[in-house]
């Protein structure tokens, strides 16, 4: 448990980071640093990509998986790794 | 009838080789033609068909039927929840949560995907790997690129009129900001062709939408022409058939908000309306073939403002009046504006003269047709374009014997035309045979720069959005077709600016040269006959009349013929008297 804080104190401390959100396979929000409406927002939609993404990675290749998405956008980067039941998501504003 | 052979081999010979051997053939039936049934039939005794080995085949056309898509957007709220944890209850949701997070797979995966994520986010941090090296060349490149580019225009979205009965697209307008809608006015301009059921509407497209109309107008009579107002983009000015103005709000919906008074209005249908640019931004004026051309405050339909009748000896005299199909009018230059004509004159009015016959100033006249579309250049308000009968021609304002450029006589009609407000010396021109031309006098006079055949029927609008990059045109069967043109024709070249009006002026100083010439010449001649003057003064004072001028011309026929033929008759003499000589020497 103390890891786990540990873990996302480090990852919110690095340089750019504006919030993290972890999410389960059902699209619930576990944890966020953001306010409940964003957080649900990211959550619902990026779940919705995460599985579209994967989908299309293993139809193209049965052998193949998703390991890690970026969505890069004008203003932020969006970075969300997957696991089996939960997404860890970071956006970040990468140093211009 | 049946018939019946029968086959009979014994079972214990079942089984044995086969020996085959010949033996005469043996007759086991014979079918006598029936007389009877022969009379049921007659018979035919050349026939004529057709024989193939190959195998049939039928030619089937298939069109998909045009599908109606329309964008929504979803959005996602809460979700997900399992059936015993109320998303709505905080409490739930934090047990919920803390539950979760005392599962080991979650402590699990988390580590594993934090470094992960730490990963990337070093990484992003420490460069940025989307940067673009080689920057600079790639510019260079696409310069280069642009400069070999063949122009060209792709049709990007079409709108049909949804009615059954099809009206001509007579008039287009851009929405003055954003331009993402277009105005198009609809009638019939064909004298007496308008059938009863054909609709009124007019639309206002919204250009992502093709299936539907953003708004449908309804006036009272077809629309020729329409204008959204540029200060207000709320509001609309519309010319319709029977010569009335009516004026729309989007906001207030599809019926006129106010229209002019029928005794006040044009007595034909008023072709061209403009919005003027005055400090109530309500101030706008018409004109039609009746002859007149009248400005209107929108506040005050009953009657109009002011009253001009285009007649050309002054005298307000509207049996004279010249007919009027466009208008220009220019912001930069308030107290002027012209008029196009039927009779393929541009007179060129100030709207500040004192007296009715001050108003016109001077006129213009080259063009063989009615003057179908008139506008200054939006760089150098001094030139302009006329587009009329089967060419394009730009004029200077000072010089008004003729045009100072011209394009060639093409073979069809030319209907409408508009320069493009980014580059100085580019233009657009509609024919009847549904092609758009755009032309660039910088670059080449004789022909147009790009040729597009956008559909069968007659192109009868053409209207350029104020980003140079969309044209719409509107054909004869109401279809508009949206087109974009490649970024070479778009785009402001370095220098362009410059040129074109060197190119302008050199043009000018030509045409007065030229005129200064004919003036001498003249003048010239002028003095020639000068002794014989006096007769001169006598003979026209006898001005002929036409019998009489028909009677000179045929003294003057017959003599011309005589004249040639005596000529003739003396060089056959001259051959015969020639062969009789050489025939002596002979």
């Amino acid at each position: 448990m103390a890891e786990v804080e540990e873990t996302l104190k480090r990852i919110q401390s690095q340089k750019g980071v504006q919030g993290i959100i972890i999410i389960n396979s059902e699209g619930i929000p576990i944890k966020s640093t953001l306010d409940n409406s964003s957080t649900v927002q990211y959550a619902g939609l990026l779940h919705q990509l995460v599985m579209k993404t994967r989908s299309t990675v293993r139809d193209l290749d049965p052998q193949n998986d998703l390991t890690f998405l970026r969505v890069r956008s004008k203003k932020n980067e969006i970075m969300i790794a997957p696991d089996k039941d939960y997404f860890l998501i970071v956006i970040q504003n990468p140093s211009e | 009838m049946e018939i019946v052979y029968e086959y009979v081999k014994k079972r214990s010979e079942f089984g044995r080789p086969c020996n085959f051997s010949d033996r005469a053939s043996d007759l086991h039936l014979d079918i006598q033609p029936d007389a009877e049934l022969a009379a049921c039939f007659f018979s035919l005794d050349s026939r004529d068909v057709g024989m193939q080995c190959a195998a049939d085949m039928s030619e089937n056309e298939v069109n998909t039927v045009r599908i109606e898509s329309e964008s929504r957007g979803i959005n996602h709220t809460e979700g997900g929840w399992p059936n015993n944890v109320n998303p709505q209850e905080i409490e739930h949701t934090m047990r919920f949560r803390k539950k979760v997070e005392k599962d080991e797979n979650y402590i699990k995966a988390i580590l594993k995907l934090g470094i992960q994520m730490e990963h990337s986010i070093k990484q992003n941090n420490a460069i940025d790997i989307y940067q673009e090296y080689f920057g600079e060349g790639e510019e260079e490149e696409e310069e280069m690129a642009d400069a070999k580019e063949q122009p060209a225009a792709k049709t990007i979205n079409v709108f049909r009129d949804p009615n059954e009965v099809k009206r001509t697209a007579s008039s287009l307008s851009w929405h003055p900001d954003g331009n993402h809608k277009l105005a198009v006015a609809y009638s019939s301009l064909e004298f007496q062709r308008a059938s009863k059921s054909m609709n009124f509407d007019s639309y206002i497209w919204d250009i992502e939408n093709r299936n539907w109309p953003d708004l449908t107008l309804k006036p009272v009579s077809p629309l020729v022409s329409l204008e959204y107002n540029p200060k207000d983009s709320h509001i609309l000015l519309g010319g319709s058939y029977n010569g009335q103005i009516a004026y729309w709000d989007t906001r207030k919906g599809g019926q006129p908000v106010e229209m002019s008074a029928i005794e006040h209005s044009h007595r034909d249908p008023a072709y061209k309306v403009i919005w003027l640019q005055s400090k109530t931004g309500t101030d706008a004026f018409s004109t039609s073939t009746d002859g007149q051309v009248l400005w209107w405050d929108i506040r005050n339909m009953n009657e109009p403002t002011e009253r001009l009748v285009l007649d050309p000896s002054k005298k307000e005299n509207l049996d004279n009046a010249l007919t009027a199909v466009c208008l220009e009018f220019e912001t930069t230059m308030p107290t002027k504006f012209m008029v196009g004509t039927e009779q393929g004159l541009v007179i060129s009015c100030n709207r500040k003269a004192k007296t009715p016959a001050e108003k016109i100033v001077c006129t213009y006249s080259s063009h063989q047709g009615p003057i179908y579309a008139l506008q200054r250049n939006p760089f150098f308000p001094k030139y302009f374009l006329t587009v009329a009968d089967w060419t394009a021609r730009i004029w200077s304002e000072d010089i008004k014997e003729s045009s100072i450029m011209s394009t060639t006589f093409d073979m069809t009609y030319l209907m409408d035309g508009c320069w493009s407000p980014v580059r100085p010396a580019v233009f657009f021109t509609a024919k009847k045979d549904g092609t758009v031309d755009v032309w660039d006098f910088l670059f080449k006079q004789n022909d147009p720069t790009l040729t597009v055949k956008v559909c069968d029927e007659a192109l009868c609008s053409l209207r350029v959005q104020s980003n140079g990059r969309l044209l719409a045109c509107g054909s004869h069967v109401g279809t508009a077709t949206l087109l974009e043109i490649s970024p070479g024709l778009y785009t402001l070249q370095r220098n362009e600016k410059a040129l074109a009006n060197e190119m302008f002026e050199r043009e000018t100083r030509r045409e007065k040269i030229l005129e200064g010439r004919l003036r001498e010449m003249r003048l010239k001649e002028r003095s020639r006959s000068e002794p014989g003057k006096e007769e001169e003064a006598q003979d026209l004072e006898g001005e002929e009349s036409p019998e009489e001028l028909i009677a000179r011309a045929e003294k003057d026929f017959f003599q011309i013929v005589e004249a040639e033929m005596k000529k003739w008759k003396n060089e056959t003499e001259k051959q015969k008297g020639k062969d009789v000589s050489e025939q002596k020497k002979c």
